[in-house]
């Protein structure tokens, strides 16, 4: 019995998707769970699995084509069945004439065309705009593993050539997915005073257009608070003590936690406002803002409350992985009820963050830092973190934040309260 | 080994190939009595006299057509062009016959002979006898083209035309009879058809030939004091081409410029450039420019005819453009 695969819902708000590679052709056996395609959303490129095992019956849509979610994309089925379903794209495209029947389109609209053009290096990287190097750059990082997109080019115009690369090589540069391109031999930045126009990937633009809209249509207020980590930090050294190099917990695991544990308590701010309602949700599902080649994404632990911190912290290293290496998996990505970002890494004392729609609030976490303090009268020093806090106040008031504020405190300077 | 002149070295392979074989001739414009335009014949016609030294009247398509007559018949002709720019007026004969009657006439015939002309700008001809229009006569199969750049490649080259059994057009350029280099003594010849590293380096190549090599050498030169070091392969032979030391040292040092003195578009320099892109692709580190003649007809005041001309700064100019 043939089995229809149909666009999947990746997102809280997605409405369509681009198909921009099919993995598996017409008359190919696939297993269920095996990638049959790579879509496109406003977030990521991920990959579709199959729900059904058997051969690709029918590629429904043509690649490079935007499908709206839960339209039938392929089917699969066993060999010699005879199947047709009709392409999706031409419904929707006769829904949007409807909506916008006059010629010619008002002007300035943002809409989405019915047949879009197909975006031929979608399926490069995830990376976006691809690196400008030399063939021979490029086949020598080919072979040794190095990711092109960390090193300095020197050549014209900033293109990597032999040289970079063999000068990152012998400086033991080799991992595929540094973030930060660590550049021992510090090299004069090439000054030009040529003005660059550098074209904005398809993520920066969904980054740009949800901000946009967050920003403008949510009525943002902001608390900050500082935080006594001397216990927490002293907790996750014990911790680590126990624990393999590549396991370490991250102050922000513990932060995850004390945040979700929080907002047990405080289900107005794990929240969405739809019209007159406020959707309190069931689950604590805390996001997490990663940088990506290109952008920002943000990946999302699931019950965030009822796991362990090992397990959260495995689960969130694991998921920025993936999306800098630009495969997400739509389970990454989607269902966060509550979102944090942390530039603690970058030695910053405090900052604010924008709401990641339709979500209600964000906290953006700062560096923990060895400050002087007053206590009991006397001049010390101690580890403080500030972290700030951003409402939408349709949702909330000041007070009611600063009371989560406060509360986070209990579980941030008292962390054993997290294991009990 | 003893230095002596392009012409000298011309005019000894001529001679020693009329030695060795009584069916090598030599017809053209003014090369008996006159000694030739360019004096390479001086003196033959005293030794060899008007039966293998024939002066013709200037009618490029006679000359060329009665030295295919000629070699069909087991002759060996070498016909003298005074300038390659008169060879469009014998095209007819150069590409649609002797190009192609060994494969028209199903192998039938051979054509043993030589066309030797005299090409390139410099010598303040104006437009119409200065051109140097190499790349045309390659693109034509069944044709080889020879162009040498030393002393020693020309002796050899030319005495291993007179001996091909296929049709050969050997140009030689009007501004490097003078130029001296050594020559072995003795007898000895050089295959048509394998270009030759003539300088070592590792820096980038010059891919060039005949009047682009001793430009290039001087570019090599100057580039040395700057601490580069330019390996220079000469093609020597235009067609067929030999790409292999070329690639070989392109592989080495993954930088080239083509130095040649035709126009640019459509030129030895574009075939050059499109061989390594296609066969050496992953050796490329920076895009490979060309040095060329200006896209003008070629000036007769001598300023202006020089400044069309590539010079040897031109070449160091590109070489430390693609070494950026």
């Amino acid at each position: 019995m043939a089995e229809t695969i149909n666009m999947p819902k990746l997102g809280f708000d997605m409405a369509e998707g681009l198909l921009v590679r099919w993995v598996k052709q017409v008359g190919e056996q696939i297993n269920e769970g095996d990638v049959l395609a790579e879509i496109e959303t406003d977030k990521a490129t991920v990959e579709v699995e199959s729900s059904a095992s058997g051969v690709v019956l029918q590629l429904i849509v043509d690649q490079g084509t935007m499908v709206p979610v839960n339209a039938p994309i392929a089917v699969v089925g066993e060999k010699g069945e005879k199947v047709d379903v009709a392409a999706p794209t031409a419904e929707s495209g006769k829904q949007k004439a409807d909506e916008k029947p006059a010629a010619p389109p008002p002007s300035g609209t943002q809409q989405t065309p019915p047949t879009p053009a197909p975006v031929p290096q979608a399926s490069a990287p995830a990376d976006g705009a691809p690196v400008k190097a030399s063939p021979l750059a490029k086949k020598i990082a080919r072979d040794k593993n190095i990711n092109l997109a960390n090193l300095q080019g020197t050549g014209p115009g900033g293109r990597v050539v032999r040289k970079d690369v063999e000068s990152a090589l012998s400086s033991g540069q080799s991992s595929v997915n540094s973030v930060q391109s660590a550049q021992p031999n510090y090299q004069l930045p090439i000054t030009t005073h040529e003005d660059k126009v550098v074209q904005t990937t398809k993520l920066r633009q969904a980054i740009g257009r949800r901000l946009v809209e967050s920003k403008t249509t949510i009525p943002h207020f902001y608390v900050t608070h500082e935080y006594k980590m001397e216990a927490l930090m002293d907790m996750r050294k014990q911790a680590n003590a126990y624990l393999p190099d590549n396991e370490k917990l991250s102050v922000n695991d513990f932060i995850l936690k004390a945040v979700a544990l929080t907002l047990r308590q405080f289900p107005n701010l794990n929240a969405t406002i739809k019209g007159n309602e406020v959707i309190q949700f069931g689950h604590v599902n805390v996001g997490v803002a990663v940088t990506v080649p290109g952008g920002l994404m943000t990946v999302v632990v699931k019950d965030t409350d009822q796991k362990m911190l090992r397990q959260i912290s495995g689960e969130v290293k694991a998921m920025a992985a993936r999306a800098r290496e630009g495969k997400v998996r739509p389970d990454d990505v989607d269902g966060s009820t509550f979102s944090t970002s942390n530039l603690g890494m970058y030695d910053v004392e405090d900052f604010i963050a924008i709401i990641n729609p339709p979500e209600a609030a964000i906290l953006a976490i700062s560096s923990a830092r060895e400050v002087p303090v007053v206590e009991g009268g006397e001049l010390k020093v101690g580890w403080r973190m500030k972290t700030t806090i951003s409402v939408d106040h349709r949702v909330s008031d000041g007070a009611e934040a600063a009371q989560f504020m406060q509360a986070l405190a209990g579980f941030l300077e008292n962390p054993v309260r997290m294991l009990v | 080994m003893p230095k002596i002149t392009m012409r000298e070295a011309i005019s000894q392979a001529l001679m020693e190939e009329m030695d060795l074989d009584p069916a090598v001739f030599i017809m053209g414009e003014e090369v008996g009595v006159w000694g030739g335009t360019y004096a390479v014949t001086k003196g033959f016609y005293d030794k060899y006299g008007p039966d293998r030294i024939k002066d013709t009247p200037i009618a490029e398509n006679a000359i060329i057509g009665a030295a295919i007559g000629a070699a069909m018949v087991g002759q060996r002709p070498i016909a003298e062009l005074m300038t390659i720019n008169f060879a469009f007026s014998a095209m007819d004969y150069i590409v649609n016959q002797a190009a192609k009657l060994h494969y028209m006439f199903g192998g039938q015939f051979m054509l043993p002979m030589v066309i030797r002309a005299v090409g390139g700008g410099g010598r303040q001809l104006g437009a119409t006898h200065s051109q140097t229009p190499d790349a045309i006569f390659a693109h034509f199969p069944g044709l080889k083209v020879v162009s040498p750049g030393t002393p020693e490649d020309a002796k050899g080259l030319l005495k291993s035309a007179i001996r091909s059994n296929d049709p050969i057009l050997f140009i030689e350029h009007a501004t490097m009879y003078q130029v001296r280099g050594d020559v072995p003594e003795g007898e000895y010849t050089i295959p048509i058809g394998k270009s030759k590293i003539q300088r070592e380096g590792s820096d980038l190549t010059i891919v060039t030939y005949c009047k682009g090599l001793e430009l290039s050498m001087k570019a090599a030169e100057q580039l040395s004091k700057d601490g580069i070091e330019a390996e220079i392969a000469d093609l020597r032979t235009l067609r067929p081409l030999d790409m292999e030391p070329v690639l070989e040292s392109f592989k080495k040092t993954n930088r080239a410029i083509v130095v040649e003195e035709g126009w640019k578009s459509y030129g030895v320099g574009s075939e050059i450039v499109s061989r390594i892109y296609e066969e050496a692709f992953d050796y490329i580190d920076a895009p490979i420019i060309r040095v060329a003649q200006k896209e003008v007809p070629l000036p007769y005041n001598r300023a202006l005819e020089q400044a069309a001309l590539p010079q040897v700064h031109d070449i160091v100019e590109a070489a430390k453009e693609v070494l950026k």
